[in-house]
């Protein structure tokens, strides 16, 4: 054996040894373990409160966006490397039942919930918090023009808007998704124009297809520099312009087509994931996220609705608008079609 | 035995979560494990796929290297103000999240950027008159941005050390400049350019967030389709069969490059750095230094874009403001995921030094294996040691999932994953930069060391390792992007105290409004600074007694 691999292996060795001193160590802890996609965030104060109430510490595992985050919850199912997991919607709900990650669990607090956005009948998963998806307008960039917003998405296809709308693909992106069943609602899959027809003018009229909602907003966008005006968020995405532009803005520069049922609600919930040692507590972390303290510091954190009707609204939330007649469908219907949806959407705009 | 150290590296981290995530895929599928495939080659849009791949990744490859060689040229060859900083400089995209590299494009060349502004109003246009955003051309920039310094570094750095008089005795003998270059030269320096074009060739080939991000939804490569099936439309099977193919492509080319380099290395004299001649080219040499400025600028413009963007921020008060700095550094709204950037930083340099302290033995040792064996095995071995590069980091991610989730293994969410995903991708940097010299220097060198009385040990330290530091340090250079930038390490469960720079900018982006904008061009920046200081310190490393070479 050549000596200076030995050299070699030794120095091998030795790095090894001095990563596992270097290296940030978490704090030794009985912790519950909950994971989630990137966007979950909530007050220290409110996590604090539940840890102090059931001695516990909470651990958040971020496992990439909703959908990259289910996928690892699903794989990892026969030793989840988690006690619950948070980031299930009403158009993931029936992949994650059919895959069995979740163990049955009724909160007491479902009753706080109106009915429409009980999210799960057979309870494995709560919901915690809702949202509309639909297309947000530059209010600058058409008011410059003269030109007035579109009110519905039939709009969406007249000649003005030709190369002006952005909108993520529903294969990879969660308001892409969203907004595809909107489409399906209003525009329905029979009769003279389907909601493959709309798309299919869409296309022809240059409508632009990104992959996520970041590159969509950030780089499409005519708020942001693109040439864009219209573009797939949601309808609490002109709020967070005016939380997040410090005093710049008063008003949203920003705002949402509302009209007959261009936009569909998006309900977002919890789960208990099977094989957990520390259901009990899990249980009460779900109770927990249900109730007023955690609800009501949701909109500030993650810029959706609570589904408590009991937590009250920060003031910025006023510009947050909800629509009369939001499109849905239901999760299991959903779950049914969803693969075929997004084949044939595929193959009528990427193929 | 020592020999195989890098093999037992790849076989547990590499093989066998490989083995894992497609073995829980085909079992998935029911039915014979060929079905999926038949899917997919029954598919016209994967075969589209496996095509654009190939076209895009063999297109950013040559233009890269047009762009690169003259640079590696001048760098090698001359003397020039900076010379250090711009080598550092022209490494920082590397590491730039994509995402974060489009937000410079759109401030640039975007329908709004300062490019379009200019036209517009030196030709008072009603529209924007340039449109290159959402295309393959700007892909392919965008790819000639980030693999730029991967021609320029591994390129001169071999150069620098190829004897001047060489080419001089050719001139002398009659050869004008042109065949000069062309007869003695470019042969000498095939190595370092194949391997740059085969690391180049690699990274473009499995191009992801780039892809997507820069291109939309039309342009998917086979990675993006791997990670759309798998992570996405769940359809683990149909994503199985799809990294299988890459696999093979990868080891195919990789197999015919290794081939190819073993026909073209000559075992030379290797002359110091010092013997080169400095100094600034005569008249001829002012095109050269000026097509060089050029791509230095284009290649560092998006840096500076971003920059200037940081420091001009979207809210408040228009005017110059440090108001992102001061927000990422406060936690205002008392979120549970604020990151701070000390912490935020000090993460990514610790894996980053950690990915760095792995490779670097790892890929020396790989190149030894390689460069001292012999056998009809020897290509086989070279290809299957690059291929951690050429495939999915969604199909290591999810093997990692998988492969490693019992105790005492458990390493689901330790940073013990993080440090490994980053290597795997890390080493074979090392691999071919220090290969290239390895290949070229004269056994004589070491056989007269040992006949002279030099334990194997003291042949290496006073011998063999001058005449590869600069190898090793422009392949420590790319392990440490590799890991600040965190390629292939996107889809692993990370606890909240592991945030690095990209995750921290990922997160600020994942929310609307200006002051998440402003606040991720604040990371941007600082992420820059780290990289290049990074970047600089490594340049500066040298063991006690070694003169520059």
């Amino acid at each position: 054996m050549p000596r200076p691999l030995t050299a070699l292996t030794a120095l091998l060795l030795a790095a090894v040894l001095l990563a596992a001193c270097a290296a940030p160590t978490p704090p030794p802890a009985v912790e519950l373990v909950l994971m989630t996609h990137d966007s979950f965030d909530i007050s220290k104060e409110v996590i604090a409160q539940f840890e102090k109430a059931n001695n516990a510490k909470v651990t958040i595992l971020k496992a990439g966006d909703a959908g990259e985050a289910l996928t690892l919850a699903i794989l990892s199912k026969d030793n989840p490397p988690a006690d619950l997991f948070f980031g299930v919607d009403n158009t993931f709900l029936g992949r994650a039942l059919a895959e069995q990650v979740f163990t049955p669990y009724r909160s007491p607090l479902l009753e706080k919930v109106p009915e429409k956005f009980r999210l799960d009948p057979t309870n494995h998963v709560m919901p915690v918090d809702y949202g509309y998806v639909t297309v947000n307008y530059d209010r600058k960039w058409l008011s410059d023009r003269g030109l007035a917003p579109p009110a519905t998405l039939e709009d969406l296809t007249k000649s003005e808007w030709k190369g002006r709308l952005a909108v993520q693909n529903p294969a990879t992106s969660s308001p892409g998704l969203v907004f595809l069943l909107a489409t399906i609602v209003q525009f329905g899959e029979t009769g003279d124009y389907t909601y493959l027809d709309f798309w299919r003018d869409l296309k022809a009229d240059g409508v632009l297809v990104k992959d996520g909602w970041s590159t969509t907003y950030y780089t499409d966008f005519t708020l942001y520099g693109g040439d864009r005006p219209l573009v797939v968020s949601y309808t609490t995405s002109p709020p967070a312009e005016v939380f997040f532009s410090e005093g710049k803005y008063t008003e949203p520069p920003t705002g949402n087509i509302l009209g007959k049922q261009a936009s569909f609600l998006q309900i977002e919930g919890v789960g208990i994931l099977k094989g957990t040692k520390r259901e009990a507590l899990a249980k009460k972390l779900v109770d927990f996220m249900m109730d007023t303290t955690f609800q009501k510091d949701i909109p500030s954190h993650m810029f959706v609705f609570p589904t408590n009707q009991d937590a009250p609204l920060p003031d910025f939330f006023r510009f947050a608008e909800s629509p009369e007649s939001p499109a849905t469908i239901h999760p299991v219907t959903i779950a049914e079609n969803r693969e075929r949806w997004i084949d044939a959407w595929t193959n009528a705009m990427l193929k | 035995m020592t020999l195989w150290a890098p093999l037992g590296f790849l076989a547990l981290f590499f093989l066998y979560p490989l083995a894992a995530i497609l073995g829980e895929s085909f079992q998935r599928a029911g039915g014979t494990p060929f079905a999926p495939f038949f899917d997919l080659l029954a598919d016209p849009y994967y075969l589209d796929r496996i095509g654009f791949t190939f076209w895009q990744a063999t297109l950013s490859t040559i233009l890269t290297l047009a762009v690169g060689l003259p640079s590696a040229y001048a760098f090698a060859r001359h003397n020039f103000l900076a010379k250090t900083l711009l080598r550092s400089l022209i490494t920082v995209p590397f590491v730039m999240p994509p995402i974060v590299m489009a937000l410079g494009f759109v401030a640039l060349l975007g329908p709004q950027g300062a490019l379009n502004a200019l036209l517009v109003g030196l030709f008072s246009l009603e529209e924007p008159p340039f449109h290159m955003m959402n295309t393959l051309a700007i892909i392919l920039l965008a790819h000639v941005v980030y693999e730029y310094a991967i021609v320029v570094r591994l390129v001169s750095t071999f150069w620098s050390n190829l004897d001047p008089r060489l080419e001089a005795s050719a001139r002398v003998l009659g050869a004008g400049p042109w065949t000069a270059f062309y007869r003695v030269t470019l042969p000498l320096l095939m190595p370092a350019i194949g391997a740059a074009a085969a690391l180049v060739f690699l990274f473009t080939f499995t191009s992801f967030g780039v892809v997507l991000i820069l291109g939309g939804s039309s342009y998917a490569t086979i990675d993006v389709s791997i990670y759309t099936l798998a992570m996405k439309l769940f359809r683990l099977p149909l994503a199985a069969a799809l990294a299988i193919v890459q696999i093979a492509l990868t080891f195919l080319v990789m197999l015919v490059y290794a081939r190819l380099q073993e026909a073209t290395a000559t075992r030379i004299e290797l002359a110091p750095q010092a013997a080169t001649p400095p100094g600034l080219p005569r008249r001829r040499g002012y095109l050269l230094l000026g097509g060089v400025s050029l791509a230095v600028f284009i290649v560092v413009s998006p840096l500076l874009a971003l920059v200037v963007r940081s420091l001009f921020p979207a809210t408040g008060e228009a005017g110059l403001s440090l108001a992102g700095f001061s927000a990422i550094s406060s936690n205002e709204r008392n979120a549970f995921f604020f990151v701070s950037p000390l912490m935020a930083i000090r993460n990514s340099l610790t894996f980053a030094l950690l990915t760095t302290l792995i490779s670097l033995p790892l890929g020396t040792a790989a190149a030894y294996i390689l460069a001292r064996s012999r056998g009809w095995w020897r290509s086989p071995v070279d290809a299957l040691l690059m291929l951690p590069l050429g495939t999915s980091s969604v199909t290591l991610g999810l093997g990692f999932l998988l492969g490693f989730d019992q105790p005492p293994f458990d390493l689901r969410a330790t940073w013990v994953i993080i440090v490994l995903a980053h290597s795997l991708v890390a080493y074979p940097f090392v691999l071919r930069s220090v290969l290239s010299t390895l290949r070229a220097m004269d056994p004589s060198l070491r056989e007269a060391a040992r006949t002279l009385g030099a334990t194997p040990l003291a042949v290496f330290r006073l011998v063999e390792l001058p005449l590869i530091w600069r190898g090793l340090l422009v392949g420590a250079t790319f392990a440490f992007a590799v890991s600040i930038g965190e390629f292939g390490a996107s889809l692993i469960l990370v606890r909240p105290e592991y945030t690095t720079m990209p995750l921290a900018i990922f997160r600020y982006l994942g929310q609307p409004g200006g002051q998440n904008l402003t606040e991720a061009l604040a990371m941007t920046t600082l992420l820059m600074v780290v990289t290049a200081a990074g970047f600089l310190i490594i340049e500066r490393l040298r063991p006690r007694g070694t003169a520059e070479f």
